[in-house]
């Protein structure tokens, strides 16, 4: 936002826990002009003359989370959601970047759409905001759209958002014609004619309930496709979502053949299953839909083995018109920015997944998937940082989170972790005391 | 065959240097670069003929050509339409739409039907790879292919490479970068043959969708962006990219594909200053070709037309005079 020069920053006595160093030791670090200045083993050393001082005894202090996939509503539907919002649920959220999806009114499928959400969001965001472009035109699937010069414009990444390519022809197009410009694919494997009428897991649940089912397959089948087009064509191809322990699978053994494919998952699918959706939730009803207990041990595994690169929030604002509706005539989709970490930090007091482990699927694989300088505590980086209190207790209000939508999936979850601070090119953007009261409760 | 290395002195017609065992020109694939070379040096020695105020060299007088064009083309046909007035030859254009093609006859039943009248040679332009030579084992004369589907376009291939001897002299070790539509193009193919026989440094420059399998081996280099294909090129050879292309399926657009694949004044800036620019046409100008540059003091595009008329009359003077010929 504002190109004033802060002053520096000294966060002493925090716990650095640095992914891409697998770095997790007592230290402190140094904020000037706008990038990491040091990093220092036990006090501080060489803090220039009036540097702020931030005491983070207690705190953990990492790279900021860089969130692969949020939804907004800006440009054409700002009722749900604007660049500022998502911006302000972020930065509370301590994600200090993400992706934002081509999925608006108009859909951003040309560099003069790009320009416009990046000149938009240095306005009035006070995160970075990355815009990724809309594989085909519209998104529906016929035509690619202009992948250099949306490249020129400052995409950072290709995708149809909520939507997948059902034409394997034009999908192989696309991902050589990326290839061409060595840009990353971000793509939903869904295949439509296996959903169908589908809402849910597809199961006894789904079956009990009388609601259609989503088989893993609708899921599998085109992320097999997928990844045998990648192959062919070696495009830089990230599975937006998978959500079956067969898709893991599936990506465990491509992996051993390319270094250059990656696959995502929503905190959602990884703290929650489809026995939250009883009964009827329409809070719950997302995609990929909410999978088996045995489905969710399987991903969270995929995320030990390395076999899921990345955790995003799937941010996705609805207003409660479109989501108070019965099950199966509700939207998809929730909202995650707030929640994200506190959600994750679940699989770390439970046991399940490393801090280092979570961390680094919301950090440094995202910045190596799309190529940026920040999701790491390095000397020179952008000095995109969060401070949390990784204990810290509050229950989920609908009513406190900052989002202009208010479909979470976690409302009144008991959570245990908090952001303190968050700070983008070394300004603070986010600060708990200065909150609203309440946010712990 | 003599164990001589071929030269690129210009011999005069009719001095037959190499033997042509050939009855047909089908492709560029069946020549050795002796017979190219032969072939080029009997065409520089076809250059003067068109420029003399009486361009006649009666050599095929009394001889019959047709040409039996099943695609649509205005500077090929007419380009072996003169060629083979020039040499005195008596030529019958027939085109698909006034032909019993277009009532349903079969590409067989033609050549059967365009045999029987006794021809000397005619000339197929088809959309179908592999449908010249298909045409040429059904009938009793020679066959000269001017492009069958991608498959090859011979004729053009030597076309090229006289415009280049004429501007650079020996062919060896010159690099070429052919660029745009690959995948679809006779013309690269036939280059690539024709250049790679005879020691050229061949390049490919396209955006990988533009880019057939395999092509690794056919060219020498493989380059999806401009600057670095044509960085040091002797040679711009810029192909047509047909406007369905650009419609989102293979490229997304006109104005994505001239700013990328385009040629202009700065993407020609990294080739070699003397750099000559080629363009088989018909141009889209503003498509893949800047305008200033197509009619800049680089481009040999008009040159190259000329040339194709001497190549036309030296392969149809050879394939009709050449009494060493064994296989009729």
């Amino acid at each position: 936002m504002s190109s004033q020069v802060s002053r520096p920053i000294v966060i002493a006595n925090a716990r650095i826990v640095d992914p891409a160093t697998n770095r997790d030791a007592p230290g402190a670090v140094l904020v000037e002009g706008g990038r990491i200045a040091g990093i220092t083993n036990g006090s501080p050393q060489g803090v220039p003359d009036g540097a702020e001082r931030i005491d983070a005894r207690g705190l953990v202090v990492s790279p900021g989370l860089i969130d692969m996939r949020v939804f907004t509503g800006e440009p054409g539907h700002e009722y749900r959601e604007t660049l500022a919002t998502a911006g302000e649920a972020a930065a509370a959220g301590g994600v200090t970047s993400f992706v934002l999806m081509p999925d608006t009114t108009p859909v951003i499928d040309d560099g003069a759409l790009v320009d416009f959400i990046l000149r938009r969001a240095q306005a009035k965001a006070c995160i970075n905001v990355l815009p990724a472009a809309a594989l085909t035109r519209g998104l529906r699937g016929e035509e690619i759209t202009e992948y250099g010069l949306l490249q020129e414009a400052g995409a950072v990444a290709l995708t149809d958002g909520r939507a997948s390519i059902q034409s394997a022809g034009l999908l192989r197009a696309a991902f050589s014609y990326a290839r061409n410009f060595d840009m990353p694919v971000i793509h939903q494997p869904a295949e439509y004619s296996l959903i169908g009428e589908g809402v849910m897991n597809e199961g006894l649940l789904a079956s009990v309930s009388g609601l259609k089912g989503i088989p893993v397959e609708a899921e599998t089948v085109p992320l097999a496709r997928d990844l045998q087009l990648a192959a062919l064509t070696d495009v830089r191809y990230h599975a937006a979502q998978i959500s079956t322990g067969a898709s893991v699978e599936l990506m465990a053994a491509a992996k051993r053949r390319s270094s250059r494919i990656s696959a995502g998952i929503s905190i959602n699918n990884l703290a929650l299953n489809e026995n939250d959706v009883a009964p009827y939730r329409t809070f719950f009803k997302l995609s990929p839909p909410l999978r088996s207990e045995d489905d969710r041990r399987a991903v969270i595994d995929g995320l030990n083995s390395g076999a899921i690169d990345t955790i995003h929030s799937a941010h996705d604002p609805q207003d409660s018109e479109v989501k108070r509706q019965p099950f199966a005539e509700a939207s998809d989709g929730a909202i995650g920015l707030e929640t994200l970490l506190a959600a994750a930090l679940r699989l770390v007091h439970s046991g399940d997944v490393p801090l280092l482990t979570i961390l680094r699927a919301m950090t440094s694989r995202p910045a190596e998937i799309l190529g940026l300088a920040s999701g790491r505590l390095a000397v020179g980086a952008p000095a995109d940082l969060i401070l949390f209190d990784p204990d810290f207790p509050w229950v989920v209000k609908e009513g406190l989170l900052r989002s202009r939508s208010r479909n979470t999936a976690f409302e009144g979850a008991r959570m245990q972790g908090a952001v303190m601070h968050s700070f983008v090119a070394g300004r603070p953007v986010f600060s708990h005391a200065a909150t609203r009261e309440g946010a712990a409760t | 065959m003599a164990a001589s290395t071929p030269a690129s002195s210009p011999g005069a017609a009719g001095a037959f240097r190499v033997p042509f065992r050939h009855r047909h020109l089908l492709g560029i694939s069946q020549l050795n670069q002796y017979e190219i070379v032969e072939l080029l040096d009997r065409s520089a020695a076809m250059i003067p003929v068109s420029r003399q105020p009486r361009k006649i060299l009666p050599t095929l007088s009394g001889r019959t050509q047709i040409n039996l064009f099943f695609e649509p083309s205005t500077r090929t046909q007419s380009s072996f339409e003169i060629a083979g007035k020039r040499l005195g030859a008596q030529v019958t254009n027939m085109s698909v739409r006034t032909s019993s093609v277009a009532k349903g006859e079969t590409l067989i039943d033609t050549a059967a039907t365009l045999n029987a009248m006794q021809p000397d040679v005619i000339i197929v332009r088809h959309g179908a790879s592999g449908a010249v030579e298909l045409l040429s084992q059904k009938v009793g004369c020679s066959v000269i292919n001017a492009g069958d589907g991608a498959h090859e376009h011979p004729t053009q291939a030597l076309l090229d490479a006289l415009t280049i001897r004429q501007h650079k002299g020996d062919l060896a070790g010159l690099t070429v970068a052919i660029c745009g539509d690959i995948a679809n193009s006779r013309v690269a193919r036939s280059n690539l043959l024709l250049l790679g026989a005879m020691n050229v440094r061949t390049r490919v420059v396209a955006p990988r969708t533009l880019l057939p399998r395999g092509v690794e081996a056919l060219a020498t280099e493989v380059f999806n962006d401009m600057k670095s294909g044509l960085e040091g090129a002797d040679v711009v050879m810029m192909l047509r990219l047909q406007h369905e292309r650009a419609s989102g399926k293979m490229i997304p657009s006109v104005r994505e594909y001239y700013r990328f694949y385009g040629l202009d004044e700065e993407k020609l800036s990294y080739a070699k200053p003397d750099a000559i620019v080629m363009h088989p046409g018909p141009m889209n100008r503003g498509v893949e070709i800047d305008p200033a540059i197509a009619d800049g003091p680089r481009s040999v595009i008009t040159e190259q037309v000329e040339m194709g008329v001497a190549v036309r009359m030296a392969v149809l003077d050879t394939l009709l005079s050449d009494p060493t010929r064994n296989d009729q």
